[in-house]
């Protein structure tokens, strides 16, 4: 009986242990799919697709709005934007830093240009009375 | 917290995808913008809340002057400088991806790529190709803009071997990208931007002003590639979705731009199109006059018939004749005349260029057609007003092979019962073609300034 229980025991434990290595693997196979290269794949993938969402869309936009759409598709490049605020965030300042802060304000000067220029535009288009 | 960031970044990008959906109708069209800001301004938020962003003042600083600067030049801009404007924006784009991709080249910690001098292969590859395509949209869209603002000539700049040194330019670029992976060091990465620089202003310079549309596109596209390549540099998703977007939409108003003109995209690249080299080499002198009318013929005319339609060129915009025209159409539909207006794919200097112009002046529109959906309403139409246009309207592109121009689609003004040409001088287009139309026994020339005729026109109508 108490042989029983000694192998229930040590049949626990080593079931620990497995599950133990396995939460091991997983979490490096995490890491690894966390990976950089990875990434690329996956960029690729969402890039491919949202080209396909891209030319949908755009073929729908009214050639008179086509102005307006540039101005749109400027103003949400900007969305570059993103990149140059990491690079501003740091507390201490550095070259990068500055090269983000200048990033910033470029991006910005086209996030309010192309909105406000493209919101102009679009109040002017009218129907007949 | 990185999978909220990631939602919220999800969201931005599906507002992006619904601010160009908006666009496929005027009256959606500010929705579709207001999507867009929204989108953007998440974004913003979510990346500024991040745990490695932490200098809110000075960036809180470096984004008022931005925006303040953007802002105030978007409030100020006259409609007729808006291609320039959009060039400028461009160039603004490709600038700043060049300094992210710097940052994140001094400080790769920031971005989560390794550490100065261990910045993994993929990375570096991914960065040289952002800031490669960052640097020629900025020195071509600076370009583009001195051209279309008059700064830079608009005639094609071609020199001999300017084909071989753009190849040889292109060569050494990825050449440097190959080195500046294997070695890290700053100096490869800033020969990138300056060959990147010199590429860009070399492939723009050729190419004449008023292909500036295809140009203007192309940039587009490119400061979209641009914020896609940043955005694999970031592992961000947001930015490879705006960025596909942005970089189709380019590419696709470049392709309806070239097919306006019957040229392929390539012909366009290679530049050296139109301009006075072309009118020089158009051969044997045309000895035909033209039947020359004057504005109170064309007022008369137009008052006592029954239909109008206005071909609006990039003549208009020069001559800021978008106002005049207007009133001129609004004493006409008064009259009862059936006034409308007919735009070529590719008139004007960007994609749309006319129909803001048009809408500037108060035209609805509703009575603003494309070239399918009016065509063939010009040979049931009493008068066929052409302002500003000239190549778009040239017969000779459905019937002389031999030229420059054949084979474009055309605005089938001929078809009309009388065609008024308002134009300041003999002068051939920009393809430097003679327009076969000045000589047809239905067209009627009223030489001047676009905005003094339609004045004059007017004046014809209110006596």
């Amino acid at each position: 009986m108490s042989e029983l229980s000694n192998q229930l025991e040590k049949l626990s434990y080593q079931a620990q242990e497995l599950s133990n290595q396995a939460n091991n693997i997983a979490s490096t196979l995490m890491e690894s799919s966390n990976d950089h290269g990875d990434f690329l794949v996956f960029g690729f993938t969402v890039l491919i697709l949202a080209c396909f969402v891209g030319y949908y869309v755009v073929w729908s936009v009214t050639p008179a709005l086509h102005s307006p759409l540039m101005g749109v598709t400027n103003a949400i490049s900007s969305v570059i934007i993103v990149g140059a605020l990491l690079a501003a965030g740091p507390i201490d300042s550095s070259l990068s830093k500055i090269f983000g802060l200048i990033a910033v304000t470029l991006a910005a000067v086209n996030i309010f240009g192309g909105f406000v220029v493209t919101n102009r535009m679009l109040s002017m288009f009218k129907k007949k009375q | 917290m990185s999978n909220i960031s990631s939602v919220l970044y999800l969201i931005s990008a599906v507002l992006f995808i619904l601010s160009l959906r908006g666009l496929s109708h005027p009256t959606t069209a500010r929705r579709g913008n207001f999507y867009g800001m929204l989108g953007m301004a998440i974004a913003i938020g979510t990346t500024v809340a991040s745990p490695g962003v932490l200098s809110y003042k000075e960036i809180v600083i470096a984004f008022a002057i931005g925006g303040l600067i953007g802002s105030t030049i978007a409030l100020k801009i006259q409609m007729t400088a808006l291609p320039q404007l959009v060039a400028a924006f461009h160039s603004l784009v490709g600038l700043a991806a060049v300094f992210v991709a710097g940052s994140a080249f001094y400080n790769p910690g920031a971005f989560d790529i390794g550490s100065v001098g261990a910045i993994p292969t993929g990375s570096l590859i991914e960065m040289a190709v952002g800031t490669a395509i960052g640097a020629v949209t900025f020195t071509g869209s600076i370009i583009a803009f001195g051209k279309l603002q008059g700064i830079v000539t608009g005639n094609p700049l071609v020199f001999k071997g300017q084909h071989f040194i753009n190849l040889l330019l292109g060569l050494t670029i990825i050449g440097l990208i190959v080195k500046f992976c294997l070695v890290q060091t700053p100096e490869y990465f800033w020969l990138i931007v300056l060959a990147s620089f010199a590429i860009g202003f070399l492939l723009i310079l050729p190419i004449g002003g008023a292909d500036m549309p295809v140009i203007v596109s192309m940039l587009n596209s490119y400061s979209g590639w641009a914020a896609a390549g940043i955005g694999f540099t970031l592992s961000n998703n947001l930015l490879i979705i705006t960025g596909a977007l942005v970089g189709s939409s380019g590419a696709i108003l470049s392709y309806i731009m070239c097919k306006g003109m019957n040229r392929s995209f390539f012909n366009v690249l290679l530049g050296g199109f139109g301009g006075e080299q072309a009118a020089a080499s158009s051969g044997e002198k045309d000895e035909r006059q033209p039947k020359q009318g004057n504005a109170a013929d064309a007022a008369f005319m137009m008052k006592n018939c029954s239909s109008v339609i206005i071909v609006p060129g990039y003549g208009m915009a020069v001559a800021q004749a978008q106002h005049a025209l207007r009133e001129m159409g609004d004493i006409l539909k008064k009259e009862g005349v059936e006034v409308r207006y007919a735009i070529h794919p590719v008139a004007g200097r960007m994609p749309g260029h006319m129909n803001v112009l048009l809408a500037e002046a108060n035209v609805p529109y509703d009575e603003v057609l494309e070239l399918d959906e009016i065509n063939r309403d010009f040979s049931s139409t009493d008068v066929a007003f052409v302002i500003g246009a000239n190549d778009v309207t040239n017969p000779a592109a459905k019937t002389d092979k031999t030229s420059a121009i054949y084979g474009m689609p055309i605005l089938d003004v001929e078809n009309a019962g009388q065609v008024f040409f308002i134009k300041r001088g003999m002068a051939s287009g920009y393809a430097g073609v003679q327009n076969e139309l000045f000589f047809r026994d239905n067209t009627l020339m009223l030489f001047g300034d676009a905005k003094k005729v339609c004045e004059d026109v007017i004046k014809g109508l209110e006596n």
